[in-house]
């Protein structure tokens, strides 16, 4: 722990609104830079639309390709905002406080583009009510409720929701902030938004409780949500690679892995983009380093149960298969960078104190552990339809189209420009939570050095 | 007096395969095409792995050099009982009938593909494009079957609109369906009689008294599936039967 500047709150406020109040230089540029690739994305979808799902690479046995791994790949992006927000707040791991807002965000930026990827990847997208709806229209018939197809859209609808309260209540007492300090139509827009808020003792109260209420709720969904896309595939005998019983808590924590990574990311960029020197500190890149050594650790060891279990059997299909990923061109290659990227150079050298504490070092390898994350799921969908059972003759594999690769282009700048415009309306510190950690913050002097300890007050 | 309503669900339809008589001649392969309106598997179709073929034959070899043979396995649809296709499809676009068959509801497909992935013997088959035909094809396709617009999946169907006709018959005739009598584009392609299709609930049928031979198997028993397609395994010339394959 490092020395640390007292901040009263005029220069809290002052420093976190400098994106809401001014507009920082680089700010219109890099979001019509990301417009641009939106729009391109935007147009691909319409060519896919236009001419059918021919103009992707899918092929008869690899029906699900690069569309669905970007969509578990989100989805697990996603559970960054569940795990920082409701599972540190519950467990008041005081670190957490800086980034709640951003994280929160990233989930549901993340699962809104996410949900993108299973409805553009239909075959007749324009008939997708009857699927996501649960309702008979005039067909007579519910949506097939033992479909784990139907139960993606409740879970994933369910976190949405309650993610976008969550942010909504976290935002109102900033939101109140934003109000006293603008004029015009953006003060009218603030004063509706806050709901009123006035920050009377009443207030924080309904608030507080709020918060912690919704942390509660949120947290089985923290283990439903990535079950619930783990069971689109195990639930499915005939695909070896698949069908697993380990799938449900396996991409979980995988999940977790990748979410926090993608905190660890998004913290540097904030730090580096609004100069936030002073709340993202690097004892909070420790904390969540720390963290992440513990869920890799933890996910390596399901990666391996995952593998053993399926070669346990020794049966020719699992065979095959796993001598696919791993062992043919090119797929050993992106097995080895997958292992290499999620797991083998980051972890390591996250136990460096030196390493946590170089926001530069653990930008680089949170960037690792999600490329390595997304190969993760691309290697568990596409081998284990490419090898799908003793019947050889149909085997085959599959070649992404440029196309493809253009929608996932598309999905990251997507995310990023919806966090950028949010930051300019919005402040994506709570200034609220960061008074408070002053608040429950003594300085105590150990020797030569003053560091932060925390003090709660106990009800 | 026997309804038609009752005729039609006391019926189990299934299909016997006798793999040692399959000569891999690809008769049934055309008939299926020309018969069910399937998209053309041209060159360029095939270089994008999306064939499409309801029936094909899928060719082994077996022995030592130079003691090489070819068995040759023509694979359908298994309608099977408990299908991996049809509890994952969420919109009920697939579905088991009360004569024992996988039927696939066009209309409702949303083309999720949830069905292929899940298929253990890949015989569903999903238009990625939406079907053409040469003009000269045009006056060929059957006006009995439906085409299949683009984004849906599509499989064997054990020729339902030929059960159809041949139920609706015997109906209007008053009497009961001869065994033999409903015959799928293949079972009446088949040179070699290696296809038989028929009624499990018939005890006398063809397909019922095969179902009972020695040499029956059904293909991924281990899966559970319960197909309805019986396989007689092949008989090797050096003695004794081969049994699924590996």
């Amino acid at each position: 722990m490092q020395q640390r500047r007292i901040l009263d709150e005029v220069t809290i406020n002052r420093e976190l609104l400098r994106g809401n109040l001014a507009t920082p230089k680089w700010w219109l540029p890099t979001v019509l830079g990301l417009l641009v690739v939106v729009i391109f994305g935007f147009t691909l979808m319409g060519i896919m639309f236009n001419r059918g799902l021919g103009v992707t690479g899918l092929s008869r046995p690899v029906y699900w390709g690069l569309f669905i791994t970007t969509f578990v790949f989100w989805v697990g992006i996603s559970h960054a905002g569940i795990m920082i927000s409701a599972i540190l707040r519950l467990t008041q791991a005081e670190w957490r406080r800086p980034v709640t807002r951003a994280a929160e965000l990233l989930t549901v930026f993340s699962l809104l583009t996410a949900l993108f990827f299973p409805l553009i990847h239909a075959g007749r997208p324009w008939r997708i009510f009857y699927w996501i709806t649960p309702f008979d229209f005039a067909r007579g018939i519910f949506p097939n409720a033992r479909s784990p197809l139907i139960w993606d859209p409740f879970a994933i609808g369910t976190y949405l929701t309650g993610s976008t309260l969550f942010l909504y209540v976290a935002l109102l007492p900033d939101l109140g902030v934003l109000r006293d300090r603008t004029t015009g139509w953006k003060h009218s827009f603030y004063t509706v938004a806050s709901l009123g808020w006035r920050g009377n003792p009443r207030q924080w109260r309904l608030q507080t409780v709020a918060g912690i209420l919704l942390s509660a709720l949120m947290l089985p969904i923290f283990v439903s949500v990535h079950s619930i896309v783990s069971w689109d595939f195990a639930v499915t005998p005939s695909v070896e690679g698949w069908h697993s019983t380990i799938f449900a808590p396996y991409f979980v924590i995988g999940a977790v892995h990748s979410g926090v990574s993608a905190v660890v990311t998004m913290m540097a960029l904030m730090r580096w983009l609004w100069g936030w020197d002073n709340y993202i500190r690097p004892e909070h890149f420790d904390a969540l380093a720390r963290l992440l050594i513990v869920v890799a650790l933890g996910w390596m060891g399901f990666t391996f149960a995952e593998l053993i279990f399926g070669v346990y059997s020794l049966e020719a299909p699992e065979r095959a298969l796993r001598e696919m990923q791993m062992f043919t061109w090119p797929w050993n290659l992106l097995f080895i960078i997958f292992f290499l990227t999620a797991f083998a150079i980051p972890v390591p050298l996250w136990f460096f104190k030196r390493v946590r504490n170089n926001i530069a070092l653990m930008f680089w390898t949170s960037i690792l552990v999600n490329i390595g994350m997304w190969l993760e799921r691309f290697l568990i969908i596409v081998p284990g339809l490419s090898r799908k059972q003793p019947f050889v003759f149909t085997w085959d594999t599959y070649q992404v189209s440029p196309l493809e690769w253009g929608l996932l282009l598309w999905s990251f700048a997507w995310v990023l420009m919806l966090m950028l415009l949010f930051s300019k309306f919005f402040p994506l510190i709570p200034l609220f939570e960061t008074k408070e950690s002053q608040v429950f913050t003594t300085d105590v002097t150990i020797g030569r050095v003053t560091i932060p300890a925390v003090v709660r007050e106990l009800d | 007096m026997v309804t038609a309503a009752e005729r039609v669900s006391s019926h189990k339809w299934g299909m016997a395969v006798d793999v040692d008589r399959c000569t891999g001649c690809q008769a049934c392969v055309m008939a299926c095409q020309t018969e069910n309106n399937i998209p053309l598997s041209t060159e360029d179709i095939y270089r994008q792995k999306r064939t499409f073929a309801w029936i094909r034959i899928e060719r082994y070899w077996y022995g030592d050099f130079p003691n090489v043979k070819a068995r040759f396995i023509p694979i359908m649809c298994q309608h099977c009982e408990n299908a991996p296709c049809e509890p994952v499809c969420p919109v009920f676009a697939t579905y088991h009938n009360t004569e024992g068959m996988n039927v696939q509801i066009y209309n409702r497909c949303v083309g999720t593909r949830y069905c292929g992935a899940g298929c253990p013997y890949n015989v569903r088959f999903f238009n990625y494009w939406e079907p053409v035909w040469p003009s000269t094809l045009r006056n060929q396709l059957n006006p009995d079957v439906t085409i299949r617009s683009r984004g849906i999946m599509e499989k064997c169907s054990f020729c339902v609109q030929r059960i159809r006709r041949g139920v609706r018959e015997a109906a209007q005739e008053d009497r009961d369906l001869v065994d033999g009598e409903i015959q799928t584009a293949c079972t009446d392609a088949c040179p070699t009689n290696a296809l038989v299709f028929g009624d499990f609930n018939d005890d006398n049928s063809r397909v019922s008294i095969m179902s009972h031979d020695d040499r029956k198997y059904t293909h991924l028993d281990s899966l559970n599936t319960e197909p309805n397609v019986v396989y007689l395994a092949q008989i090797d010339a050096t003695g004794g039967a081969i049994g699924e394959h590996e």
